[in-house]
């Protein structure tokens, strides 16, 4: 048996009277990584919040090298070498790349003056393990959600802490990026450090960890040394039962062309072309930076286009804002949640109607309550939206279930054409299956799907057709019939298919 | 056990819900040992209508708080309004047209600030900052610094009835302070516009995002600011028969006071008009407290400075939690 660097015993925590953590005992083993899995809302994040401080535990005890600690603050459990990276994004936007990494504990000389060379230097250091080529004085605004998270990532590691605890870190990173943060964690790993890996992803689970804990419902299912264990028990462990086919593809008739995109081309993107059918699912695949989430955008009326036209059923239309594209039947499910996708300070039913409040209100402009209460409830029922009642605010959801009223607010606008940006980020085996069916549904009843994904087994398990793009064009469609990991790959990186 | 430790948490969870409230009782248990005159049904009165004016400033700025904004110009919107409406009284102008042209300037002041704010990109604070220095200097102007008196027409009595009549025992403020109240929390708590409030306090991008025209709702946020500024300068003007070029400089102030204190969030998002309405009774009752002990007016600022650091530092504590 491995040493236990930290071990959890018998934790409880509760929110205001409701219990997320049901005496969970938790280990962490010297030089091991310790995944921790479970469905979206199991508790993973709460857990680990505990351990670090954020959160204060209801009761349990908490061990960390054989002594009990009980940390109040993120700062104490720096301090003792335990370090977070957080599933949500917690960069200052307007500071530089080396200011957010050092936020807090920049090198200092004797007269309080930032020595900023090293702080420079010591920044470009972890940008080139991470394989970032940015300038450490780049702003975090500037950057892509998944280079954003590669800057949370360095912070954490930065710290040299004994214990590094990963919350979904590779939730928006490219292939090429997770492989790098792998070798990194490896890296560490074989330095002695102790890691904690939270995802949902269970192929990156068998390809780095070596110990599994796993969460449900806020109680401990078990821990496993990862060669008692393969995919689909893991699953068995996490939702209590066995998954069938992860990827259902229905086959629908495909209807009239609904949209169209006629050389579509602004700052970001360059002359993009394509057209929509009804009842079919395009998948939009490419490396992070593409300009996928761009063109997503500039159709949706964020960005102003420069040249180029959309056509809906052969109409022209002109969107200048997310109003205008709502009212044309375009709906658009972000990538960046948090920051555009929901509102964390209003809670689940007014989040669900946000876009569509117009359906609620009469003549004065007041909102029929149990309309929306009740469009609500079937969304919460239909995607299984895990929650203490739909008066909770979004900041106390968990990741995914965040990410489930995203959606359930974009098709209560009744869109023509949903626009999905990563859809399945941060969403457990089973909500994903879930969202992949409601999409299927929508998809059969003549909803036209334009699906965003850097998952590619995704994309090839639902789309249609797949438009590959790269530095802001398209590279190449292809029928999903002829269509493959490797093809998808050559186009992306702007190489020629045949 | 089980049952009584659940109990003793909801009761802890009701007080600490309500920081506001308790500060509240504390101050009036407090005022009403210290002082025999203060819980007696005339004071009562007074006190609610000195809350009054404050209040009903402090329920437009609860709008512009409740966005992320602020909105300093409130006092000088109050000054300007007044004058332009004792004018108009004195004139002989029909009463409801005078006050229907009162409240609709306040309101297009309030309208351009939410123009400079959303079209014009100014930070909230600079934007009001300007139109609170320009409008002040415009009343001075406007008044050639002296007060303006209603009196003059056969609408001046009908007019000086707002801020000095009484209905049913009650001053016709304070009905006027209720009606804002209700009105508010009904926009807020119901309304459309009321959501769009909450949501862009909270996260403007996603309210973008959700199809939100979010410049409309900054106009109208601000404007509903002014058009209440402009009510109390009404209340204001009728009440001393006249308005005065320095009325309500200063007012801002108080107005913020009562909003945070009622736990309303400067960050946006977060807040309430109840909450609003027990922040300026205490401002409210710790002015008439300060004056009944006849504290000198060097210590009243500074009584007043510690109970709101008091309030507010208790909100925070709670918000804090975890
Ligand atoms: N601050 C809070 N207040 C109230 N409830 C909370 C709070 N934080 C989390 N919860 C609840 O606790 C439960 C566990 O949430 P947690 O974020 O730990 O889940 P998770 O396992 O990390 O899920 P995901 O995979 O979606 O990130 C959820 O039901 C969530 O709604
Ligand atoms: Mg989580």
């Amino acid at each position: 048996m491995d040493e236990k660097i930290v071990s959890m015993k018998n934790i409880v925590k509760e929110f205001s009277g409701v219990r997320v953590l049901d005496n969970v005992d938790f280990n962490i083993y010297k030089g091991k990584i310790m995944a921790l899995v479970g469905e979206n809302g199991a508790g993973k994040s709460t857990l680990m919040k505990i351990l670090t401080g954020v959160y204060l535990k209801t009761s349990g005890d908490i061990y960390l090298e054989g002594k009990e600690v009980n940390f109040t603050t993120t700062k104490e459990s720096q301090d003792m070498g335990v370090a977070i990276i957080h599933q949500e994004l917690n960069l200052v936007q307007d500071l530089s790349i080396s200011e957010n990494i050092f936020l807090g504990r920049e090198p200092v000389g004797k007269s309080g003056k930032i020595k900023w060379k090293q702080l420079y230097d010591e920044s470009k250091q972890w940008l080139d393990k991470l394989g970032l080529n940015e300038s450490p004085k780049e702003l975090v605004k500037n950057l892509s959600v998944g280079k954003q998270q590669l800057i949370e990532i360095a912070k954490a590691l930065s710290l040299n802490a004994k214990v590094i605890i990963m919350d979904e870190p590779t939730g928006a990173l490219t292939i090429s990026e997770t492989e790098k943060l792998f070798e990194v964690v490896n890296e560490l790993r074989s330095q002695g450090h102790s890691i904690v890996y939270i995802s949902h992803r269970l192929n990156e689970i068998f390809q780095i960890c070596d110990y599994v804990t796993v969460l449900r419902d806020g109680t401990l299912v078990g821990e496993k040394t990862i060669d008692e264990l393969d995919e689909d028990k893991i699953i068995e462990m996490m939702v209590g039962r066995k998954l069938s086919e992860q990827y259902p593809r229905v086959n629908t008739i495909l209807g009239h062309t609904v949209l169209e995109v006629k050389n579509l081309s602004n700052k970001f993107v360059k002359d993009i072309s394509f057209e929509l059918k009804e009842g079919e699912i395009l998948g939009v695949a490419g490396l992070v930076g593409a300009g996928r989430t761009e063109m997503a955008r500039s159709i949706y009326g964020v960005y102003p286009l420069d040249k180029g036209e959309i056509l809906m059923k052969g109409k022209p239309v002109v969107i200048k804002s997310p109003k205008d594209a709502i009212k044309e039947g375009i709906a658009y499910v972000s990538e960046d949640r948090k920051s555009n996708g929901i509102v964390l300070g209003l809670n689940i039913v007014e989040n669900v109607t946000l876009a569509s409040l117009d359906q609620y209100v009469g003549k004065i402009g007041k909102i029929n309550k149990s309309e929306e209460e009740k469009s609500t409830d079937s969304y919460v029922k239909s995607m299984s939206i895990k929650a203490a009642g739909t008066k909770q605010l979004l900041k106390f959801l968990s990741g995914g279930n965040q990410q489930k009223v995203a959606l359930a607010k974009n098709l209560n606008t009744n869109p023509k054409i949903l626009i999905l940006d990563e859809p399945t980020r941060g969403v457990d085996v089973g909500a994903k299956k879930e969202i992949y069916e409601l999409i299927n549904k929508y998809k059969e009843s003549g909803m036209s799907i334009l699906m965003i994904s850097s998952e590619i087994p995704e994309i090839l398990g639902i789309s249609d057709r797949v438009m590959v793009m790269h530095e802001g064009m398209v590279t190449g469609t292809l029928d999903i019939k002829n269509a493959d990991q490797e093809k998808i790959m050559s186009l992306a990186v702007g190489k020629e298919v045949s | 056990m089980k049952k009584l430790s659940l109990k003793g948490r909801d009761w802890k969870s009701i007080l600490s819900q309500n920081k506001p409230v308790i500060v509240l009782l504390i101050l009036i248990v407090a005022m009403s040992i210290m002082n025999d005159r203060f819980l007696t049904w005339s004071n009562a009165l007074t006190v609610l209508r000195q809350t009054s004016i404050n209040a009903v400033i402090a329920t437009g700025l609860t709008f512009a708080i409740l966005i992320g904004g602020i909105d300093l110009s409130v006092g000088s919107v109050l000054a300007i309004c007044g004058a332009v409406s004792a004018k108009m009284v004195a004139s002989g102008m029909n009463i409801f047209l005078v006050i229907l042209l009162t409240l609709m300037l306040g309101l297009g002041m309030g309208m351009v600030n939410g123009l400079f704010i959303s079209k014009g990109r100014l930070q909230p604070f600079i934007a009001t900052l300007g139109t609170m220095t320009l409008l002040r200097g415009f009343t001075l102007v406007y008044t050639q610094g002296k007060p303006i008196s209603i009196f003059g027409s056969e609408t001046s009595a009908v007019y000086s009835k707002i801020g000095t009549g009484y209905f049913l025992g009650i001053p016709i403020p304070v009905y006027i302070m209720l009606f804002v109240f209700v009105i508010a929390y009904y926009i807020l708590r119901h309304m459309k516009i009321g959501r769009y409030t909450y949501a862009l306090g909270s996260n403007e991008e996603a309210t973008m995002y959700s199809g939100i025209k979010t410049d409309n709702v900054k106009i109208f946020v601000y404007g509903i600011s002014g058009f209440l500024s402009a009510l109390a300068g009404i209340i204001v003007t009728s009440r001393l028969g006249s308005a005065q070029p320095t009325a309500g400089s200063g007012y801002e102030l108080d107005a913020i006071a009562a909003v945070v204190i009622g736990g309303t969030s400067m960050a946006g998002g977060i807040g309430t008009i109840f909450g609003t309405a027990i922040g300026a009774l205490i401002i409210g009752i710790l002015n008439n407290a300060l004056n009944l002990l006849q504290v000198s007016s060097y210590y009243q600022g500074v009584a007043k400075g510690i109970v709101i650091l008091i309030a507010v530092l208790l909100d925070r504590k709670q918000r804090t939690s975890r």
